[in-house]
């Protein structure tokens, strides 16, 4: 289930590096958690990320989420289909990326593969 | 049961009016204003007769549900009796301009300046603006005031306020707007603050703590000295959220307890009615230290004249337009009148004695997961009835149909599921009983027929909304183009 | 004693009693003992009914006012249609707390949702918030809109604005770190484009007045002009009685409009309850703060109303929330709401006119007394404008004295005149006599 082509954060977030361009977005855990997302607050291209820091809030009708940052550096690009179909995030997150970042830095000993993912969300339950 | 009403635009008819104005006794001065400067089409207004109207809005408020249609225990609103010579009274100022020099105006002003008096006196402080329009507004007014106590020390450092994990959304909502940040700490497993994650949180950032007492749980804060002392002494100073003050109306007082800076909502302690979500009233008291920060204008005393006095270098400034909610504050002190000093805590030990009541009689059906004798609410949760598929939610819309108002819930956020249930004073002994009876009825159709709680509402006009498609695709107006 | 208790003393001891206590004490076992009262408050006695309505009179008299008003400044003296006082008092409306049920508070919800479309139809706007506590505290929550929207942190004003606003936005402005650059007045009475030109690089956007604060309607669509052309967002703070006849914010190009509905229906109560509109365009929904009443469907297919877009406010985004607000003027806004409904587009238009006609008059009768001059008298007006006179606070007494509110003194001398279609021509010429009479007076002293 968990694709094996990307790293995952301890908040339930996926990077999936390219170069020197990081593309990020929530994992379906993080999305089933939420229930149905009803808006995703996008950054704009040209916005600066950080490290462990926010850079999107994603909202359900009861609930708000930070969106935190796995690398530093300058969204490039982001998922504007999200704008007007935030449910994109729960029928597929790890096909619908929330931002694009060209990076300068990141923090690869924090991340996680999609096995030692699957293991921390087991023992988060 | 079901039925859609009609908009007031889906009732408009061409040229019907319902109103009357006098034939104007000046000439036509229109074209005196440029063309350029003048709307081009008229405004996109129903019209309607008269009678369509009243019945419009009659029947509109047939779809609603009040404190004088039926129980309605939402905690943390205490939502009292709106006594009805109030509503009477208050009008009677509705023709003062609020800019009508002082003297003209000494009954509005004399009016303010007692209920500022008493305010002080029920919460032991020593001075209260009547300024902010709301709690919310009364807190952000009350946060300015710390703020601007620490700048004017040059204390710049502190620019944190702590506020415990059970504390109502708009604490840190207010904190961040007075410019703060805020500092999260952990209830103890009583429900009370933690005093060593308090300790571990007080620095010399720490601009103050806000508190709620009785806290969200309904719940008095024992510990409320050590708390005072541990923020005093750290430099920081300590807000009180006057939200559940109708639990101690002179019995214990916020300023006696060592609070700095309060609010209080006059929509809830002191029985001004809510109009549907407002308008409200938040006052704000402060002890002494904190009096040049309090907005203007101040009433004053002057040659036997009472005065509005500007001129305040070190205020934070004003926070709204005027002197505050007038008709509100109005209200509010026609009830402090009526009750005076024995009836105030009469109203505090009755909403007390309910709330006990009502969490007494439900132990065993519903779960209380802090069980001590409570304040002026009680929060419990549906427990092991949750087994049978049923959230907070369904029961709250199962009593919906059984002619009340739900309580508030799934909050505190802190418990799991809450329900929080606050009779107030208002309610006799059989209301709480039959009250007793839908919840326990309730819980026995859980366990047989959790589908039929599930379909819960079927009393009402509608059924239950699909907010996900109203968030999703927001229609905040009536557009029939687009439909 | 007055109580609003019903439980009798005997009810309550057999509830004491059901939960195993014997005393009102014993529920207040938690509070430590030194800090309880030990004493009742000192509070006045309590009073009944009658008392109670003998004592609010005796304030009521101690007020002097009743009479002919020409103040406005922010505040303004309208005709309130009979139907709006009675309907507002239905207590399923009144006693009601925010509508969290949607399904039993279907009433207040669709008043809510025509009040956002009345409020969206008077500015031309995609979409309006369900109020804010009056136009001052709009105000100061279009700042933060600005911010928002554009992560900036100045922001220009014009000095017209009321001056209270100004300061409320200071207040706010203070707290949110926010840059605030005050736009100055020219000398015809209205802000200055020049230098919001000048003063829009770096800025999320500029806040003016539509009449501004002297009454004067302002140039707005050059104003939207420079403001747009730097990039920024144009907020239109407007009365919304001129809209019948003047401009809607829409129509040149305001990004976000607010105000003081005041004037639509709700009495002047010294000062509040008042409520203060907000509306947008459809890319700013989202910065509006606080309740926002929204369309759906139940599972039948039913339309319903709820408070939607709830993610965005404190109760769930605490310090992340742009804003606190949480109870805001919903009555107020239902009152505004239906006497736009009862005037119809032909009296929102007509009421204007009558400000317009009646303003102009007691300005054309004014200026005929010597010494009296309008201060820009080639600046359009709608029902306030500003006078220069000699001993303006002679005048004003002298006004008083017959229980005439005549216009505001300003701090600069002159006077802010306001008519309405409260006032008469009659009222006009009594009001000239007292002032020529005391212009006379002043002139046989010196």
């Amino acid at each position: 289930m968990t694709p094996n082509d990307r790293k995952y954060t301890r908040d339930h977030e996926w990077v999936m590096v390219e170069g020197n361009v990081a593309k990020m977005g929530i994992t379906a855990h993080a999305a089933e958690a939420l229930g149905d997302i009803v808006y995703v607050e996008l950054p704009a291209v040209g916005d600066e990320t950080v490290i462990g820091e926010s850079y999107c809030v994603v909202e359900s009708v009861k609930a708000s989420s930070s969106v935190f940052s796995a690398v530093t550096g300058t969204v490039v690009e982001v998922n504007e289909e999200l704008d007007a179909a935030p449910e994109k995030l729960n029928e597929d997150a790890f096909e619908n990326f929330i931002a694009a970042v060209e990076f300068t830095e990141i923090n690869e000993d924090e991340l996680m593969d999609a096995e030692e993912y699957d293991k921390f969300c087991a023992e988060e339950e | 049961m079901r039925s859609e009403y009609k908009l007031i635009f889906e009732r408009s008819h061409e040229g019907r009016r319902a109103y009357d104005l006098p034939k104007c006794d000046a000439p036509d001065a229109t074209d005196r204003i440029p063309e350029s400067m003048r709307a081009a089409e008229p405004l996109r207004l129903p019209e309607l007769g008269e009678v369509d109207l009243v019945r419009h809005f009659t029947n509109l408020s047939r779809r609603n549900f009040g404190v004088d249609n039926g129980f309605y225990p939402l905690g943390s609103c205490t939502m009292k009796y709106n006594p009805k010579i109030n509503e009477e009274l208050a009008p009677m100022f509705e023709d003062v301009h609020p800019l009508l020099a002082p003297e003209m105006a000494q009954g509005c002003l004399a009016l303010m300046a007692d209920m500022e008096h008493m305010l002080c006196e029920i919460c032991g402080m020593d001075a209260f603006t009547l300024q902010p329009a709301a709690g919310a507004h009364g807190e952000l007014t009350g946060l300015m005031h710390i703020r601007a106590y620490h700048e004017h020390r040059g204390d710049l450092e502190r620019k944190v306020i702590i506020v415990p994990d059970a504390a109502h959304g708009t604490n840190p909502a207010s904190a961040a707007m007075a410019g703060f940040k805020v500092k999260e700490i952990k209830s103890a497993p009583d429900g009370g603050v933690d005093l060593d994650a308090l300790r571990a949180a007080v620095g010399p950032d720490t601009a103050g703590l806000m508190l709620t007492n009785p806290s969200t749980l309904g719940l008095f804060e024992r510990n409320i000295k050590e708390i005072a002392k541990i923020v005093h002494e750290a430099g920081g100073l300590l807000y009180y959220d006057g939200a559940n003050l109708n639990a101690i109306m002179g019995i214990v007082r916020p300023g006696d307890m060592g609070f700095d800076v309060m609010h209080i909502n006059l929509h809830k302690t002191f029985s001004t009615p809510h109009g549907g979500g407002g308008p409200g009233s938040g006052p704000v008291g402060v002890k002494s230290h904190l009096i040049p920060f309090m907005p203007v204008p101040r009433i004053e005393q002057k040659d036997g004249l009472l005065t509005l006095n500007y001129d305040k270098p070190d205020s934070i400034g004003k926070i709204k337009s005027f002197y505050g909610n007038f008709g509100v504050i109005a209200k509010a002190y026609c009830y402090i009148r009526s009750l005076g000093a024995a009836g105030l805590k009469e109203a505090s030990e009755n909403a007390v004695l309910n709330a006990n009541y009502i969490m007494n009689k439900l132990r065993g059906v519903y779960e209380i997961p802090h069980d001590r004798t409570c304040m002026h609410e009680c929060v419990v949760t549906p427990g092991e009835l949750m087994n049978y598929g049923v959230n907070t939610s369904d029961i709250a819309k199962a009593l919906i149909d059984r002619g009340y108002h739900p309580p508030t819930i799934y909050f505190p956020l802190i418990v799991h599921e809450a329900m929080m249930i606050e009779p107030t004073e208002s309610e006799s002994r059989e209301t709480l009983d039959e009250f007793i009876e839908a919840m326990k009825d309730i819980a026995e159709q859980v366990k047989v027929d959790a589908a039929a709680i599930h379909a819960a509402p079927v009393t009402t006009p509608v059924g239950r909304p699909d907010e996900v498609t109203a968030a999703r695709k927001p229609i905040v107006k009536y557009e029939p183009e687009t439909v | 004693m007055r109580s609003y208790v019903p439980n009798t003393e005997k009810e309550r001891m057999e509830m004491l009693a059901d939960i195993g206590m014997s005393s009102m004490d014993e529920l207040f076992k938690d509070i430590p003992a030194d800090l309880k009262l030990d004493r009742p408050l000192d509070l006045p006695e309590p009073m009944s009914e009658m008392e109670l309505r003998d004592l609010i009179r005796g304030f009521v008299y101690m007020n002097e006012e009743g009479g002919p008003l020409f103040r406005g400044a922010g505040a303004y003296r309208h005709y309130i249609p009979s139907v709006i006082p009675q309907l507002v008092m239905r207590s399923e409306f009144y006693t009601a707390y925010t509508p969290y049920q949607a399904e039993m508070s279907q009433g207040m919800l669709q008043s809510l949702f025509e009040y956002q479309t009345v409020i969206c139809r008077l500015t031309g706007l995609d979409a309006a918030n369900a109020s804010v506590y009056d136009g001052a505290t709009a105000a100061a929550e279009a700042m933060l809109m600005l911010r928002d929207n554009k992560r900036k942190k100045k922001i220009l004003y014009s000095a017209a604005l009321n001056p209270d606003v100004i300061t409320v936005m200071h207040t706010y402005g203070h707290c949110a770190g926010l840059e605030l650059v005050e736009i100055p007045v020219t000398d015809k009475g209205v802000s200055d484009i020049e230098a919001i030109r000048s003063n829009m690089e770096g800025a999320a956007g500029y806040i003016g007045a539509n009449p501004n604060y002297y009454g004067n309607l302002e140039p707005m669509d050059e104003i939207a002009e420079a403001v747009h052309a730097a990039n920024g967002l144009l907020v239109a703070y407007v009365n919304p009685i001129t809209l019948g006849v003047i401009k809607r914010p829409a129509d040149y190009g305001a990004d976000i409009a607010i105000g003081d509905g005041q004037p639509l229906g709700i009495p002047l109560s010294f000062g509040g309850p008042y409520v203060g509109f907000m509306a947008a365009t459809k890319k700013l929904m989202r910065n509006l703060p606080g309740r926002i009443a929204g369309e759906t469907r139940d599972a039948e297919g039913n339309r319903v109303f709820v408070l939607t877009l709830q993610a965005r406010e404190q109760h769930i985004r605490r310090e992340m929330a742009s804003s606190n607000i949480c109870s805001n003027q919903m009555l107020c806004a239902i009152m505004a709401s239906m006497y736009c409904c009862v005037m119809g587009p032909n009296g929102m238009r007509e009421v204007a006119e009558q400000n317009i006609a009646k303003a102009h008059l007691l300005a054309d009768k004014l200026t005929r007394i010597e010494g009296v001059k309008l201060r820009w008298p080639e600046t359009p007006f709608f029902n306030e404008f500003v006078i220069d006179v000699d001993n303006a606070a002679e005048i004003s007494k002298a006004l008083e004295n017959y229980s005439i509110t005549g216009g505001l003194v300003l701090k600069d001398g002159g006077m802010l005149w306001c008519a309405t279609e409260t006032n008469s021509v009659d009222e006009f010429d009594f009001v000239c006599d007292i002032i020529q009479d005391t212009i006379d007076s002043m002139g046989g002293d010196e």
